[in-house]
């Protein structure tokens, strides 16, 4: 299991323990590889059936057929009252201006929790941490007769404005616990060269916060990117939709014969997401190389 | 999102750093500045979330179409709900789904994380690959990919065929459409893996060894060490997996074709509010669901916090 190795010299060990261990270790790595190969086929499936001919989709169990073809991602680009190039347009701003929301009012926020005194914080702290474990649909009629009040019904505002007024608790807590952990000294030393607050938080919290940052756009923009309800109740107009909507749409007016293109759809729909994680994915190894946490 | 928060959330606010001396001048202009600093989170909290909730408070004992005001009702929505079909309907729906989701997800992350917990290669490799379904498991691209792999001639009954074996539609068939929403959800077990395998890691490798020398086996020691000294991640994770479980809403809209069938057997608490809210425009009786869901989960919240005494085990740390 999980004992940690002491440094004791390896020959101390019967001969039988050292082949246990190996053989654990294969069992180990051939469980885990099964397992991933049953999580990610349907994934591999979907992508590979995106490149085979309509007729040949549902064509069993394999990922290759023999014929390729990218058929499905010219005729799916055109496909829907708008094309995906404007679905795709309509997503990215919508999840650019979410994250700069985000950035902005959280980091704001949580750079008061963390750094400065005022009244009534623990109580305002106390309020934060609830409304990370509030239900979202105990606001959606409210906000909705609200944003309708305001004719903001089929427009982005009722997307994005809300991020701008940090109503995303869990990343100003995540941002406050991080913060917690820099220096003061470096806040002190600042503020001997005569920074004010605002100088503190922009060019010395900020940079040194640049992982919490980070984290925050990575799953802002997957939060956002993958936002379905939203876009549901306040665009009804096609040429506003999202690609979560665009995509649905495409499901239930498909028939038997379009499966290609809404695969070779999702699959697009999914790539910046994935792309975005290998690269993040990099950079945490190496932040956890270079600054030894984890 | 709220699956990546670490444990030991319910810290205090950090204390004051001032000396007892420091001028109150000083200490009003700080609060100044604090109330610049925080005056877009304050709106938000005023006007998107206090306000709301207390209107949808007010708007629960109401008849409400959005088109003309409000006409108080008092507790005719509560009541129409002890006999509403549908209603009752997705109360069974999301309680089966969070008594059986929940626990699945848990058990498979315990044992993921325990597969990948130990020095082996390839483990952020690994990782990665596991994590990566619970990126996009609540995308519609993925709800969708479902309805095929579950459906008529998709990929499941492909394999069950090259077995041998015939089966109709999984999605369409009200006995197992909500098993697929289930698979679906213990699909996406990556986030929760990780936090477990990072409580792993923190487990004192001399626990082990002193069980060892004292003769206990594998089975022994995960559950008299592993097991306790997990259960304030368990806690967390269980938590969190209940409440986002509640909550659950584009997996059934999308698999269902926003109808939450066949017959209701995917009919989520959250899909049938939306379709009296939204669909029907019958937002008095929506308010009341969502405040029901509200108490519902303070209720599980406080049992959660309550039972934790007995059985999390907050070592020394």
């Amino acid at each position: 299991m999980a004992t940690t190795s002491l440094p004791v010299p390896r020959r101390l060990f019967p001969a039988r323990l050292v082949k246990n261990r190996l053989l654990t270790g294969i069992i180990r790595h051939t469980l885990l590889v099964c397992l991933l190969v049953v999580i990610l086929y349907p994934l591999l499936w979907m992508v590979a059936a995106s490149f085979r001919p309509n007729n040949e989709i549902f064509n069993g169990l394999g990922l290759f057929s023999g014929s390729f073809t990218l058929e499905n991602y010219a005729n799916g680009w055109a496909a829907g009252q708008q094309g995906f190039s404007r679905y795709f347009l309509n997503s990215t701003l919508v999840t650019v201006l979410s994250i700069v929301g985000n950035l902005i009012s959280c980091s704001l926020t949580a750079y008061a929790f963390a750094r400065l005194e005022f009244p009534f914080k623990r109580t305002l702290f106390a309020i934060l941490l609830g409304t990370m474990l509030l239900p979202y649909h105990v606001t959606l009629v409210p906000q909705y007769v609200l944003f309708n009040e305001l004719g903001w019904i089929n427009t982005y505002l009722p997307l994005i404005v809300p991020r701008f007024l940090g109503t995303e608790a869990f990343f100003i807590f995540l941002m406050v616990q991080f913060i917690r952990t820099l220096p003061r000294e470096l806040d002190e030393s600042a503020r001997l060269d005569g920074a004010g607050h605002f100088g503190i938080f922009a060019r010395i919290i900020m940079p040194l916060a640049l992982p919490a940052i980070g984290t925050t756009a990575m799953f802002t923009f997957i939060a956002s990117w993958n936002d379905f309800l939203g876009p549901l109740l306040y665009l009804n107009r096609a040429d506003l939709h999202t690609v979560p909507i665009a995509l649905n749409t495409f499901l239930d007016s498909t028939g038997e014969n379009a499966f290609g293109e809404l695969f070779a759809m999702s699959t697009l729909s999914l790539a910046p997401i994935v792309g975005f994680f290998i690269v993040s994915q990099r950079l945490l190894i190496e932040g956890i190389a270079t600054t030894g946490m984890k | 999102m709220t699956q990546q928060l670490a444990p030991g959330i319910i810290a205090d606010a950090p204390g004051s750093q001032w000396s007892k001396g420091t001028r109150s001048r000083s200490k009003r202009r700080e609060a100044l500045v604090a109330l610049l600093f925080l005056t877009p989170w304050l709106i938000g909290l005023v006007l998107l979330t206090l306000g709301p909730m207390l209107y949808s408070l007010y708007l629960s004992f109401t008849d409400y179409d959005l088109l003309s005001a409000p006409t108080w009702v008092g507790l005719d929505n509560f009541v129409e709900m002890t006999t509403d079909p549908r209603f009752l309907a997705s109360v069974g729906v999301t309680l089966i789904y969070v008594a059986v989701s929940v626990p699945l997800l848990l058990v498979v992350s315990m044992l993921v994380a325990l597969l990948l917990n130990s020095k082996m290669k390839f483990l952020t490799g690994y990782r990665a690959l596991f994590y990566l379904p619970s990126l996009i498991g609540a995308s519609v691209a993925i709800a969708a990919l479902w309805r095929q792999v579950f459906g008529d001639e998709g990929l499941l009954n492909a394999f069950l065929a090259f077995l041998g074996i015939e089966h109709g539609s999984w999605v369409g068939n009200p006995d197992t459409a909500l098993g697929t929403i289930v698979v679906l959800t213990v699909w996406a077990f990556g986030s929760t893996m990780i936090i477990f395998l990072a409580g792993l890691r923190q487990v004192p490798g001399e626990l082990y060894e002193a069980a060892s020398v004292d003769g206990a086996g594998p089975l022994r020691r995960f559950f008299s060490i592993t097991v306790p000294m997990l259960t304030p991640l368990i806690f967390f994770n269980a938590l969190m997996g209940t409440i986002n479980a509640f909550q659950a809403f584009t997996g059934a809209y999308v698999i269902s074709g926003g109808t939450g069938g066949p017959v209701n057997s995917t009919l989520f608490y959250t899909l049938y509010l939306y379709q009296r809210g939204f669909a029907q425009l019958d937002m008095g009786y929506a308010s009341a669901m969502a405040w029901l869901l509200v108490l519902v989960l303070a209720a599980f919240t406080a049992l959660f916090f309550w039972s934790s005494r007995y059985w999390v085990f907050y070592g020394d740390k």
